[in-house]
């Protein structure tokens, strides 16, 4: 009796901690552990791109599909947005075999709703230019703009940079990857460093050499994509039309950028818009509130009814599903689960269904009290009886959410987990929490006063 | 008794939900399925002129300026228009946003902006089927292994069988209705398709789940009586299950954000009519079905 009791304090406890960390790592600034909202709570733009990989061969798709990955998160990433997402994802299955553009590029841009020129970065084909140092005096001024921008920028000042300083410290050469013949890798014979060895055309040769003729002792930057991959000193003028890069890359970095430098453009055919939505600011966040109070409401009518019809083991039930809706959230958090709509409906749902569970068990305990059994009793055996229909009804439920999360595009997913997730976590808090409560205060006496708390009914 | 009423009426029961599914095909054959734009493809733009908006009549004109196939521009409540229109590239996009502030005349704010191409459309069209199959098919399969040990006088294929007629009967109904009032079905329609399902076949299994024990305690020869005992232990749990989920659905309904109040809509109306169908059709078609067993 007592081992019990000291069970469900420990039970009680530990929920109350779960629900804690809930709330403390919403409410704590730059928290580990936040909600991870989806773009139609938080606003943003969600894009989808259909990746045309007819020339390439089967065995290389999932190759070009992870450097198309590697550039678009590049570009995205210099578009200042804050954890984008972007992420490869096959269509596959149910498109017909000669439509070879199942291959799908998902890019997320939170708080992004000006869209037009992400796409446009997007869709550019990437550039690789040799950059030259400009004039000391102009390096000077970079020096200082950057300088005072810095101090600025200390102060909690906001000034707009100056064009010197978005100019950067080095100027167009004319050179660039269009003069580019091929790219190879190779590896510096004394270090084992890797090498990304270029050669030029012609034409890149002659202005090669020209260009490195100029600028013996200064740096000549190599920038992919407007941001700069190595800043070599030129030793002497390099004539033949071959270059070298060698930087802090790792073998696997330089053949990517090799394939890259090789493919011209991007690593695909083409790369097509299938699909884009945004959702503003405001309009997420009144989703997200308006979920909110759903979600308390439908806490509150469920708990007035449980109270109301089971009394004693209702309240229990109410407490079971507070610990439940603690410890689904801790889970949402630790997994992380991305919550959109959908998932926050899909939780809402999991509440009621949660319910369920309890009510099986109470109504088989009844039983058991109509057949003259004490309460205890009635308490073991209502929970083992029910226990068939409990595991049973669910194991339907978790094969639908698995086939929800399986087929499911990105919207699907999050329903089918925030689902999946709630049904699990529900027959752990009836079968454990519930019984464990209710055995914590069932005494084996059958007076009037404790058969009308175990029982149920608006009645009697 | 209320449950042994059930199974000496169930002919009528039978025809009601017989009159409901009919009704529903019907809407479904000859009002047509509205599809939302993830599945037929095109684009809806929200925006909202914080300062006023202009009348109607000239934005369905900029609209058709601009050679764009649109539907009437429709008011929201709060100082703007929800645009339908084709699937609109990037550059469309734009200008249209352009135009529609009338030279900034009218400065408006982008809402949300949704885009489908058609061939996406047509892809998680084929996708949601797919899926709906294959959780009918997994369910057949999985109540024909949990009943396995049972096969007199209804074999185990006979309650997978007739739990199906009753999920479809559960969700067919709730489209039609969908189909009458001319609301979207799009993703979130067939995610709450999905959902009911679920949760359709998790009430017949209480209820088959308790005639399996009855009939291995054997209280009575009567297959029939079996069935309205445990109808009638059952039925308390089942109202009251189905109860707490339509109540959280009405929160969500009425308190959640707009975009799933529909979705709440249907999920409730599959509750509703899962009840029913799990008391009034599924456990009095098992008799049917040991009728069919006698026969042969």
């Amino acid at each position: 009796m007592w081992k019990i009791r000291i069970i469900a304090f420990i039970i009680l406890a530990c929920g109350i901690g779960v629900g804690y960390f809930d709330y403390r790592s919403q409410v704590v600034p730059d928290s580990v552990f936040p909600f991870n909202l989806g773009l139609d709570l938080s606003g943003g733009a969600h894009l989808v791109y259909g990746a045309d990989v007819s020339s390439i061969s089967n065995s290389e798709i999932a190759e070009s599909m992870g450097a198309l990955r590697d550039v678009i998160e590049r570009r995205v990433n210099l578009f200042g947005v804050s954890e984008p997402i972007v992420q490869v994802e096959q269509a596959g299955v149910f498109s017909s075999a000669e439509d070879k553009n199942t291959y799908r590029l998902i890019v997320e841009l939170p708080g992004v709703t000006d869209i037009n020129s992400a796409i446009q970065m997007i869709g550019a084909t990437p550039t690789l230019e040799f950059k030259k140092e400009r004039p000391k005096e102009e390096i000077e001024a970079f020096k200082v703009a950057l300088e005072n921008f810095q101090k600025a920028q200390e102060a909690g000042e906001s000034i707009v940079p100056p064009q010197v300083l978005i100019d950067g410290p080095y100027d167009d050469t004319g050179l660039t990857g269009r003069f580019l013949e091929r790219a190879r890798l190779e590896f510096d014979q004394t270090t084992n460093e890797p090498i990304v060895s270029l050669k030029f055309n012609k034409e890149g040769s002659d202005l090669f050499a020209s260009i490195t003729k100029e600028n013996v002792g200064k740096i000549l930057a190599i920038y992919l994509d407007g941001t700069p991959i190595s800043e070599p000193v030129v030793r002497q003028e390099i004539t033949g039309g071959e270059a070298q890069i060698s930087g802090s890359f790792t073998p696997a970095e330089a053949k990517t950028l090799v394939g890259r430098l090789n493919s011209g453009a991007l690593p695909i055919d083409k790369l097509e818009l299938l699909s884009t939505q945004t959702v503003g600011p405001s309009l997420g966040g009144k989703a997200l509130s308006r979920g909110i109070m759903a979600g308390i409401w439908g806490i509150v009518v469920v708990a007035g009814f449980l109270i109301a019809w089971y009394r004693l083991p209702g309240f229990f039930a109410v407490i079971a599903l507070g610990i439940y809706i603690a410890i689904v959230l801790a889970l949402f958090k630790l997994i992380p689960v991305t919550l959109t709509a959908a998932g926050v409906a899909g939780f809402i749902l999991s509440m009621g269904m949660a319910v369920d569970a309890n009510i099986l068990i109470f109504e088989r305990m009844k039983e058991e009290m109509k057949a003259g059994n004490d309460l205890v009793r009635s308490v073991e055996d209502g929970f083992s009886r029910a226990w068939l229909s409990i595991r049973d009804g669910n194991l339907s439920s978790i094969i639908s959410a698995v086939i929800l999360f399986w087929f499911g595009t990105s919207l699907v997913k999050g329903f089918a987990l925030t689902l999946g997730i709630g049904i699990m976590a529900s027959m752990f808090s009836a079968i454990v929490i519930t019984r464990t409560f209710l055995l914590a205060v069932a005494v084996g006496n059958n007076s009037r006063f404790v058969r009308f708390l175990f029982g149920s009914g608006f009645l009697k | 008794m209320t449950s042994m009423f059930v199974i000496t009426y169930r002919k009528i029961f039978f025809a009601i939900s017989g009159l409901f599914v009919l009704a529903a095909f019907a809407a479904i054959f000859f009002i047509g399925l509205n599809f939302g734009i993830d599945f037929k493809g095109g684009s809806i733009l929200e925006v909202r002129y914080p300062g006023g908006r202009p009348d109607a009549a000239p934005v369905n004109q900029v609209i058709s300026d601009l050679l764009i196939e649109a539907l009437p521009v429709q008011p929201t409540e709060e100082s703007g228009f929800i645009i339908r229109t084709r699937a609109l590239e990037e550059s469309e996009r734009v200008a249209l946003e352009n135009g529609l502030s009338f030279d900034s005349a009218y400065p408006l704010e982008e809402v949300r902006f949704n885009s489908v191409g058609p061939t996406l459309g047509a892809e998680l069209r084929s996708k949601a089927w797919v899926a709906i199959a294959t959780v009918i098919m997994a369910i057949i399969l999985f109540i024909a292994y949990v009943f396995r040990g049972v096969s007199e006088p209804v074999s185990s294929w006979g309650y997978g069988i007739v739990a199906v007629i009753a999920l479809i009967h559960d969700v067919v109904i709730p489209t039609g209705i969908f189909a009458a009032l001319g609301y979207e079905i799009d993703s979130l329609f067939v995610i709450a398709a999905l959902a009911i399902l679920g949760l359709s076949v998790n009430d017949t299994i209480v209820v088959f789940d308790r005639i399996r024990e009855n009939l291995k305690n054997k209280i009575d020869r009567d297959f029939k009586i079996i069935v309205g005992k445990s109808l009638r232990q059952t039925f308390i749990r089942s109202i009251n299950t189905s109860l707490t989920v339509v109540l959280v659905l009405l929160a969500l309904y009425f308190f959640g954000p707009e975009s799933t109040q529909h979705f709440a809509l249907v999920l409730t109306l599959g509750m509703v009519f899962g009840t029913y169908s799990s008391i009034f059709l599924a456990s009095p078609l098992l008799i049917v079905a040991e009728k069919w067993g006698k026969k042969k």
